[in-house]
């Protein structure tokens, strides 16, 4: 058994996300919309030793499947994340992620005069332009954001 | 008539094809010719959602609603509406679509117009949204230079002023890329550059400058904007590019004998009173024909009789 498994026990049912980059783990958390209070039994492994990466963040999620969605979402900041679904105890499903053309909802547009921030029904809805490097532009006023104000926005 | 290829809405000078540009061109030449009247669209209501102060704008939509024979609802401002109490901009537009055929909207934030067509079931209009577009001045802009030159392509074109903030400007540029314009030469002061979101969207090269002398001689056509002060967050950064360009005498004297002077209007300082009894000055002419090529854009929308 490797230190990493030490760390963390297996789950019977649920997701684990692998190969997430160091110290964005809470990040992928927020991206899926836990914050703790759920009820979710969540564990978090940060900074573990990583053949293909250096570091990297492990987060297991009991009871709760991620969707094809959702599994897109993280690509925005875990672009070589892999995903699992567990089902009792075995890898029943890996999802293949791609970053998703778009984003409605998640991020807040920039542009303090983009009707997003003026009016409590006008929810933002973002393209993606390109993924290397990561642009999406706003569909209502086209600013464009890129990866780094993604993290700040999602971090 | 291009029934085929209506449009539901025009927010984005992107959203019309060649062909529908030079309809409408040709159905504001038709309006001309029968003295700008009409009244195919009777029994048809216009709603004028002007959620920011507009003169010309609105009064041209006004008069080309009502010579094709319609009728107008709506507002010149914020003030005094419901939006004062909190309504939001889609349960005004939600109140409108019930009462009107078509909504003309002008809103200070950008995306509006856009917002407004997920929601509407009746056509909308762009008539200014932010700093982001203005999709019918850019007919406007287009139809003047194809009445005096007789076309589009291959001319050189010189837009000059407030590039960042400027939506007539936006929507020009992308309503050239319908066209095939020759030279585009972008003058502007390095805080008010073309944002790459709109220079992303063009299909032409474009020559970014600070120097307006270089290019007047090889310029076609020059389209002046007033540098907005309204647009500027910061009135420092304003009170530092307010007066960065004037076309005077001595500029026109550069151009050629052919070339033409347009504005979207207001004027400030941007150009020389004296300019406008040169032959160049043609921003009155393209003003006069706005009430024109909206008839024509609101026929289209509204699909009246041929």
């Amino acid at each position: 058994m490797s230190d990493k498994e030490l760390l963390v026990t297996k789950i019977n049912n649920g997701t684990v996300i692998d190969h997430i980059p160091a110290g964005r783990a809470l990040a992928v958390l927020r991206v899926l919309g836990i914050n703790g209070s759920e009820g979710y039994r969540v564990a978090l492994v940060m900074n573990v030793e990583s053949k293909k990466m250096g570091r990297k963040d492990i987060v297991k999620i009991s009871g709760r499947t991620v969707d094809e969605k959702e599994s897109n979402l993280i690509t925005l900041i875990a672009p070589n994340a892999t995903i699992n679904i567990i089902k009792d105890y075995d890898v029943t499903r890996k999802m293949k992620m791609k970053i998703p053309s778009v984003i409605e909802g998640l991020l807040k547009c920039p542009n303090p005069s983009c009707i997003t921030n003026n009016d409590p029904e006008a929810h933002t809805h973002f393209f993606t332009v390109s993924e290397t490097p990561l642009l999406l532009k706003c569909s209502y006023c086209e600013t464009i954001i890129d990866e780094i104000q993604v993290m700040k926005q999602v971090l | 008539m291009l029934r085929a290829f209506l449009p539901k809405h025009i927010i984005s000078s992107l959203d019309l094809d060649r062909r529908e540009v030079e309809h409408i061109f040709e159905v504001a030449d038709e309006y001309e010719k029968r003295g700008r009247v009409s009244k195919e669209l009777s029994g048809k209501v216009v709603a004028l959602a002007f959620f920011e102060p507009s003169t010309r704008t609105k009064n041209s939509f006004e008069s080309a609603v009502e010579r094709l024979g319609a009728s107008t609802i709506g507002f010149s401002s914020s003030e005094g509406t419901s939006t004062e109490k909190g309504e939001t901009v889609a349960d005004t537009i939600r109140m409108l679509e019930g009462y009107s055929d078509m909504i003309v909207i002008r809103h200070k934030f950008d995306g509006t117009a856009k917002f407004a067509s997920e929601v509407s079931h009746v056509p909308i209009i762009n008539a200014g949204d932010g700093k982001h577009e203005h999709p019918t001045q850019s007919i406007i802009d287009l139809y003047t230079v194809s009445k005096i030159k007789g076309h589009v392509d291959g001319l050189n074109f010189c837009v000059l002023g407030d590039l960042k903030y400027g939506r007539a400007v936006n929507s020009l540029l992308r309503l050239m890329t319908k066209f095939r314009p020759g030279k585009v030469f972008l003058v502007s002061p390095q805080q008010l550059k073309l944002r790459e979101e709109v220079k992303s969207t063009l299909n032409y090269p474009v020559i970014e400058t600070s120097s307006l002398q270089d290019v007047l001689g090889d310029t076609d056509v020059l389209y002046v904007t007033r540098i907005q002060k309204e647009r500027f967050a910061d009135e420092v950064e304003f009170e530092k590019v307010k007066e960065s360009y004037k076309v005077d005498l001595k500029a026109v004297e550069m151009m050629k004998s052919d070339s033409i002077i347009l504005h979207p209007l207001p004027r400030v300082n941007e150009i020389d009173r004296k300019v406008d009894k040169t032959p160049q000055a043609k921003y009155f002419y393209q003003a006069s024909l706005g009430v024109q090529v909206r008839m024509a854009i609101i026929r289209y929308l509204l699909g009246g009789s041929e």
